[in-house]
């Protein structure tokens, strides 16, 4: 038996299938098709969690995702998810559940206490209360409310769950399964257009799944099982329960989460437990139904408190009795049919309370007409209610009250894209706005139309239009007899009195709170909401918006669209940051590229480090190395005195082709390419629109018409986007073609005084200076295998790439760092590369960091003038060149201090290190092996006329000051016989 | 948001690099025109309220440079055009 407050017969749960499951430690039992909320009333219990604030017992309220107080942490360790809706959750076998807020226990909440100081704690008591002293509010007060004020707690532990995200499309997105969805999905999906119908529920069909109304004779479950079969059977219609619409945005685009793990007891290992998708729809239909709002009257919070369509719910669906003396109380007819619904399931009801003063019955029910519930008892739980009507008062023993103050239309999504709920003063509710998104047309319920037949025949007319609209032929199906009539009731918010009465459970927001926020001018509904916070937290004001507002306006003598409204922003339910950023967590955050030589490299123990997206060598160290510069400063001396071998395919690589590929190339480059020779290659400068400068490489001409273009590493994307703009805006008449081969070649630095040994090693016809002079190219073959040489240096020794199908990659490069091991040099990697580089003052991305000139550089007459480029006539602006400019320069020690940083500021020797004061900054930093000294790179005003003069470079975060001198950016080599091969 | 691209059709937002007004389009001025020219072209920019032109590029897609007409209030998407069609040449 799965409790002792389980019906006999009934509800849509199959009894033959028990599931155990814990809640606050303690085996319970339930069945196949409860959610946690229905298993924990079928076992008789009511007391579920505190209140948020002043740690009140707390009840089940709802049976939907609305639930306030019925939060629950599931799962254990790091797996433990706090603030689970234990009416959402599906029960499965060994499910681990706990409540929240309350120390040590749920019975026994210290922090009840809080209850006691109410009158202190209303609203805007943090406000007033927590100003003084400033220290305190971080040390100690935020702490202390944090720990009493709060809902679960996270695990703090790495999140072990994997999540998923997929995208949709669809002619006709249907968002709610209840009867007004289903009639709009099988009216679509007949019509032949691509359907998706989406629920939150575990199972479709909404309302009718609840009620005991019929379709055709038939009960409404079946008839819902008789369309989702129909429905199933075509291959146009995609059926996504337990998968909640969260937000609308802009092109037809929907974000929805799906529960895909959450409900199974043992997920298959590669189960996400939620999938985020986004679904990009024609047209859609909105059929969220309304949810029920309670009626505010004082300590209508305890434990037994229940909206009367909660309490159907677990009558109809879950086969539970909610109380063994049910009392209800409303203002329409739907008290009357929760009344007539308990009583046909054999459970007692003791009250019928009807606001209205004209209301009749013909239940055998004790009735109340024109009355109201004033007052409950019962600490743990209702225990008795006080009835009031102009005759006198009169208690009554109930441990369950139904309450059902009307209906609130779920309008939330068409408020998503900035709009706001219109008023309608004639059934005391808010509804969609008008066209508010584009394509979404809101029907059913949540258009305000209540009654069963209504909704179906809405749900047909929204498809019928919409896919007329898309340019469909529609027969539209016949709608089905219902026995439900159409609803009557009136608004009643709150029931006048003393005592606490609440609107919103979630916040411990009550009545009083609303007023009192109103006498401290807190009149827009914006201020009451934050002074009072009516409305936050995980159901967004769902229970609570309407009623809070009507008080407002009552308070303040204004009619509630004078008053205003909230509006709604996504997510409609709470998502999980895990769902939203499926797949980013860890190594997934961003894509990983990796060099033909990865796994070579990774054998000798390089550390891989971040380039971009891709992942290079830092260092390769050797046996008795034991640090990274002793790795990197053995590196150097290779390829300075022997050879290196390094990994440069990082570097993007565009080809050209075509007539005009030279002058395009004149476009875009500083300097002129159109009269590069076949079989030469040229340094390059690129700039920026606005004359920066964008990027530098060098660009080879392998042919006539014919270029291969390096970029940076980090630019490769950037620049490639520059030549499509260029040539697309400013130059589409150009007879040029360009791609990226950045991925299909390898491509190896061989440098060294002995590098033409070890190229040579390997090619089939071997080069001499004659066959390939620095700044040379050529087509080579390697075992036949086609590969292209260049004559290039990024060390400023004799420095070949020699580039091969990728494929070859990994194999070539454990042979060429084979044979420069065997001439006494090695592999080297990117802290050698950076040393190499900075002796002879090349520049990387630390240098060309958006901010800097060709003239800054002291590269100005690379800007040819007897042509056009892009950014040439934006670099001649005043500002942009001249002796302000900070101009790149070399930095040595030249006192006793010898550390220089990246990053460190420079001034005069004798100013003070204020910012007035900064003259320029340190880009570039090394220890030289080869010059026996500390290197720097960087920018100073004027720095290029001030060569020889000894400034201050201070680096105020790590305490470090350091007198340099001033020089030439080339360290070493000025003159560049090395690389030519004239000197060595 | 979905852009409608001449070249592939409608496709995610995801899939383009946004650049910025469509004033960039403009040729850059000739050789004698002032400095003040160069930084407002380079610079200056209408930010409307409503309607406006800008300029995308479909990087994960086709490579092609678009020029969308849009609605910065509604966040209407109105039509997109190739940049080749309307560019000027250096």
């Amino acid at each position: 038996m799965s409790g002792p407050m389980r019906l006999e017969k009934g509800g849509l749960i199959d009894r033959s299938r028990e599931i155990r499951f814990q809640f606050d430690d303690q085996w319970m039992g339930g069945v196949a098709g409860d959610t946690l909320a229905s298993a924990l009333l079928a076992n008789g219990v009511r007391l579920v969690g505190r209140s948020f604030k002043y740690h009140r017992p707390r009840g089940i309220l709802t049976a939907g995702s609305e639930e306030p107080n019925a939060l629950v942490e599931i799962g254990k360790a790091a797996r433990r998810t706090p603030n689970v809706r234990a009416t959402t959750q599906e029960l499965y076998e060994g499910l681990y559940a706990v409540s929240q807020n309350r120390f040590p226990s749920l019975k026994w909440d210290l922090l009840e206490v809080n209850d006691l100081f109410a009158p202190f704690l209303g609203a805007g008591f943090y406000y007033k209360t927590f100003m003084w002293p400033r220290a305190f509010w971080e040390r100690l007060y935020e702490p202390l409310i944090r720990r009493a004020a709060g809902l679960g707690a996270l695990s703090k532990q790495t999140n072990p769950d994997h999540y998923e995200k997929a995208f949709a499309h669809c002619d006709l997105l249907v968002i709610g399964a209840g009867p007004t969805g289903l009639m709009a999905a099988l009216t679509a999906a007949r019509a032949g257009a691509d359907v998706i119908l989406a629920d939150e529920g575990d199972r479709m069909g909404g309302r009718l799944l609840s009620e005991t109304i019929t379709l055709d004779g038939q009960p409404g479950p079946d008839w819902v099982a008789g369309v989702l079969a129909e429905l199933q059977g075509m291959d146009n219609v995609r059926l996504m329960p337990r998968t909640t619409v969260t937000g609308a945005y802009d092109g037809g685009t929907f974000g929805a989460v799906e529960r895909v793990g959450l409900h199974l007891s043992a997920p298959a290992a590669d189960l996400p437990l939620e999938c985020f998708w986004r679904i990009t729809a024609r047209r859609a239909i909105l059929a969220a139904g309304a949810l029920e709002r309670p009626i505010a009257f004082r300590d209508n919070d305890r434990p037994g408190v229940m909206l009367a369509s909660a309490v159907r719910s677990y009558v109809n669906r879950y086969a539970v009795a909610p109380g063994r003396k049910v009392a209800v109380f409303g203002t329409s007819d739907d008290a009357h049919r929760t009344v007539a619904d308990l009583q046909a399931a054999g459970v007692e009801v003791v009250a019928l309370i009807d606001a209205r003063a004209d209301a009749t019955t013909t239940l055998d029910v004790p009735f109340y007409a024109g009355a109201t519930v004033t007052g409950t008892e019962g600490r743990l739980g209702l225990r008795r209610i006080t009835v009031t009507r102009a005759a006198g008062s009169r208690v009554i023993d109930a441990d369950c009250l139904a309450i059902s103050g009307g209906w609130n239309p779920t309008v939330h999504l068409t408020c998503h894209m900035n709009a706001r709920p219109v008023w309608r003063e004639d059934i005391a509710a808010f509804v969609p706005p008008e066209g508010a998104v584009p394509g979404l047309t809101p029907a059913g319920a949540c258009a305000s139309r209540f009654a069963t037949t209504d909704c179906l025949g809405d749900g047909v007319a929204a498809a019928t239009e919409a896919l007329t609209a898309l340019g469909a032929k529609v027969s539209p199906p016949d709608l089905p007899r219902t026995d439900d009539a159409a609803w009557r009731g009136a608004a009643l918010w709150a029931v006048p009195g003393k005592g606490r009465a609440w609107l919103d459970f979630q916040n411990d927001v009550t009545v009083k709170d609303v007023q009192q926020a109103a006498r401290e001018n807190m009149v827009s509904v914006e201020h009451m909401k934050r002074y009072t916070t009516q409305g936050m937290a995980p159901d967004q004001g769902k229970n609570s918006n309407v009623a809070a507002l009507a008080m407002l306006a009552d308070v303040t003598g204004r009619a509630i669209p004078e008053t205003g409204t909230t509006t709604f922003r996504p997510p409609y339910t709470p998502v999980a940051i895990a769902t939203m950023g499926a797949g980013g967590q860890g190594a997934g955050f961003a894509p990983q590229r990796y060099m033909t030589s990865h796994d070579a490299s990774v054998e000798k123990g390089a550390p891989m480090i971040e380039a971009g997206l891709w992942y290079r060598p830092s260092y390769f160290p050797r046996a008795g190395e034991r640090t990274w510069r002793e790795a990197c400063d053995r590196e150097v001396g290779h390829v300075r005195t022997a050879v290196g071998v390094c990994d440069v395919s990082t570097l993007g690589k565009i080809e050209l082709h075509g007539p005009d590929a030279g002058r395009f190339l004149d476009l875009v480059y500083t300097n002129t390419f159109s009269t590069l020779a076949p079989g030469r290659t040229r340094y390059g400068l690129m700039l920026r629109e606005d004359g920066h400068v964008m990027d530098d490489g060098t660009t080879a001409c392998l042919a006539e018409g014919h270029y291969l273009m390096t970029t940076t590493t980090a630019a490769a994307g950037q620049v490639m986007r520059h030549l499509d703009f260029v040539q697309q805006v400013h130059a589409p008449g150009m007879a040029v073609r360009f791609t990226s081969v950045t991925e299909q070649w390898a491509q190896f630095a061989i440098a060294g005084p002995r590098a033409l040994e070890v190229v040579n090693g390997f090619l089939d016809t071997p080069v001499d200076d004659a066959a390939l002079p620095f700044m040379g190219n050529c087509a080579v073959t390697l075992g036949g295998i086609g590969g292209r040489l260049f004559r290039i240096s990024f060390s400023g020794e004799r420095g070949y790439e020699l580039a091969v199908p990728a494929r070859y990659g990994a194999a070539l490069f454990r042979d060429l760092v084979a044979r420069a091991e065997g001439l006494g040099g090695g592999a080297y990697g990117m802290e050698a590369l950076n040393v190499l580089r900075i002796e002879k003052g090349f520049l990387t991305h630390a240098e060309l960091h958006g901010r800097t000139t060709a003239f800054d550089l002291g590269l100005a007459k690379m800007v040819s003038a007897k042509k056009v480029c892009v950014g040439q006539r934006a670099a001649a602006r005043p500002g942009l060149t001249g002796p302000d400019r900070e101009q790149l320069v070399g930095l040595k020690p030249a006192g006793a201090v010898k550390q220089i940083l990246a990053g460190a500021h420079l001034f005069a020797e004798r100013a003070e290190a204020v910012r007035e004061n900064d003259e320029g900054y340190v880009t570039s930093a090394c220890y030289s092996p080869t010059l026996g000294t500390t290197l720097g790179l960087g920018f100073l005003r004027n720095g290029r006329a001030r060569h020889g003069e000894v400034i201050r470079m201070v680096d105020h975060l790590r305490g470090v000051e350091t007198l340099c001198e001033v020089c030439d950016p080339v360290f070493f080599d000025p003159e560049g016989g090395r690389a030519r091969g004239e000197t060595s | 948001m979905r852009i409608p691209c001449p070249l592939c059709g409608d496709r995610d937002r995801r899939e383009f690099y946004y650049m910025g007004a469509a004033e960039a389009l403009t040729a850059p001025p000739g050789p004698e025109a002032p400095p003040e020219v160069i930084d407002d072209q380079l610079h200056l920019r209408t930010n409307p309220a409503g309607e406006t032109r800008d300029v995308w590029y479909h990087e994960t897609g086709c490579g092609a440079w678009l020029i969308v007409t849009r609605d910065t209030v509604t966040h209407a998407v109105h039509g997109a055009v190739l940049a080749e069609r309307r560019g000027t040449t250096a």
